[in-house]
């Protein structure tokens, strides 16, 4: 009896935590808002940011882009093939890349990359007292910190998504060429004529949700770290897992939201 | 509700004596973190341009004290007054707001480690101000010179002892002129050298700039130096307050007690 009480308590007390971390989270990601349409606007810092977060994730997005329209193309042509319709990979592979692939592997390596540079960053000014000392010198940490972090976040992810689309396409053409001799001309047909904006609209807005979800998931995690280096670890820690899972779930539900608007 | 110290009280409040509106005023405040009340029902008056003192063993609540005042962290019960604003009900962006008034020096110095000593100074000043690029430098380098340093703006503080980032920090919160210094244990980690220059430059700094400081510490030597007055927190209360020579002729036995280091946390 006295077992079951301690379970049914424990449940009830991580659910009461859940929901407040949840609460938390909201309130922050209502607070960036606010902050971000407000002046004054940090440019400078945004410019910064666009460096630490676009360009120096170029390298690690390129070749997992590449990576995964190589891998699709092997496994995709590799079926077709046995119903004679190896021509048709171009379509699937555009697809496929640009309407969820791509965005979700960036997304993911964005997320484990800069969402936990954000909460270790934070973390550190946070527990060096460095986030106090900005409110003490009548500086918001929203406003410097979050805001310029996940604005970037937002606009890069999408910039990001374009080049792990294009690289895992081309990657894609290459090893059905060469592995499976679909003509790159027939390749490249498909792709043209199957993949519509709509489907580039959908993956690319679905990134820019992904970069907000990062950046709030990151810089939330670091501005309430508690207990020195040991708490700066599992902070950078949760980040990683909690942006990967809010990634996947958010991306079933953008996906129906997208469909919606598509009129499906 | 306790309005006042529980064990002995030598001085008056001279604020109220000189008839002068207190530069900062707690009312009855309490606050409570995780069930446990650290701060239990404290009032106190400090007056412009005094310097009050604020000691107490560890855990006594002097840095919670220290932030209420502040407005970094909210009481659960009374009323904070800076300059007779009552600043409990004011939101994180009108605090932001009142604490342009106010300097706060952080026990590890706490500053920003992105950036060199000489943009940590001008940090408030770029913020708040429309000051061109040279006025802000100038600004910087006369700071400086007024903490003791010179040619330190392009050091990154990592590259700075203990006392001279705490000089630094100080540099910092006087960059833009404040009403009211907060110091959070100033001399805490420091060698006994260092000690004597931050004691020196807080009582230089009150003479100087004619502001209010507002020392948070548990180094009593220091404490009975720097003083107008000292606050001895206990157990979340204030449990004596006087002049440096009220407290140290005091017979009380927390008084004692704490002197000769028998205070516990």
């Amino acid at each position: 009896m006295r077992t079951i009480r301690r379970l049914v308590e424990d449940l009830g007390e991580r659910a009461l935590r859940f929901t407040r971390e949840l609460g938390s989270m909201s309130l922050l990601a209502g607070q960036t808002f606010y902050h971000a349409v407000t002046p004054p606007f940090y440019l400078r810092l945004m410019v910064a940011q666009m460096d630490h977060i676009a360009v120096q994730s170029v390298s690690i997005v390129a070749v997992a882009g590449t990576f995964v329209g190589l891998v699709l193309a092997l496994q995709t042509t590799y079926g077709l093939a046995r119903f004679g319709a190896k021509g048709t990979v171009g379509i699937i592979v555009g697809l496929s890349m640009i309407r969820e692939l791509g965005p979700v592997v960036t997304a993911i390596l964005v997320g484990g990359r800069v969402g936990s540079g954000f909460t270790a960053e934070l973390g550190s000014m946070k527990v060096t007292e460095q986030i106090e000392a900005l409110r003490a010198l009548g500086v918001s940490p929203i406003k410097r910190l979050v805001v310029p972090r996940v604005l970037v976040t937002m606009l890069s992810l999408p910039l990001l998504t374009i080049i792990a689309n294009a690289l895992g396409i081309l990657g894609g053409m290459l090893i059905s060429q060469h592995e499976f001799n679909v003509p790159h001309r027939v390749y490249y047909n498909g792709v043209t004529q199957y993949v519509r904006l709509a489907d580039m609209l959908d993956g690319l807005g679905k990134t820019v949700v992904f970069g907000f979800i990062i950046g709030v998931v990151g810089c939330y995690n670091g501005l309430t770290t508690r207990g020195g280096t040991e708490g700066l670890g599992s902070a950078t820690t949760r980040t990683v897992v909690t942006s990967a899972l809010t990634i996947f779930i958010s991306d079933f539900f953008l996906t129906k939201f997208f469909w919606w608007l598509e009129g499906w | 509700m306790s309005a006042g110290p529980d064990v002995f009280v030598a001085a008056p409040d001279p604020a109220a004596a000189a008839g002068e509106a207190p530069a900062l005023e707690l009312r009855d405040v309490h606050k409570r973190f995780e069930g446990h009340e650290v701060i239990r029902g404290v009032s106190l008056a400090i007056r412009p341009r005094e310097a009050m003192t604020i000691i107490g063993g560890s855990g006594a609540g002097k840095s919670v004290l220290l932030r209420l005042m502040i407005g970094l962290i909210k009481p659960d019960a009374g009323r904070i007054l800076v300059e007779g604003q009552d600043i409990v009900p004011l939101r994180e962006r009108e605090l932001l707001h009142v604490r342009r008034q106010l300097g706060m020096i952080f026990q590890g110095s706490a500053l920003f480690d992105s950036m060199s000593v000489g943009d940590n100074v001008a940090f408030a000043l770029r913020e708040h101000t429309t000051w061109d690029e040279e006025r802000i430098r100038a600004r910087v380098r006369e700071v400086l010179d007024m903490v003791g340093l010179g040619n330190v703006e392009g050091m990154d503080p990592a590259e700075l002892s203990g006392g001279m980032r705490k000089r630094v920090a100080v540099a910092r919160a006087v960059a833009l002129p404040p009403r009211i210094l907060f110091y959070d244990e100033p001399t805490t980690g420091l060698d006994p050298s260092n000690v004597e220059k931050v004691v020196e430059l807080i009582m230089d700094l009150k003479s100087r700039l004619g502001v209010t400081s507002i020392v948070v510490t548990h180094d009593m030597p220091a404490a009975l130096k720097l003083s107008d007055r000292v606050a001895m927190l206990h157990t979340g209360r204030i449990a004596a307050m006087g002049t440096p020579q009220e407290i140290l002729a005091s017979q009380e036995s927390l008084i004692r007690d704490f002197m000769a280091g028998r205070v516990e946390a």
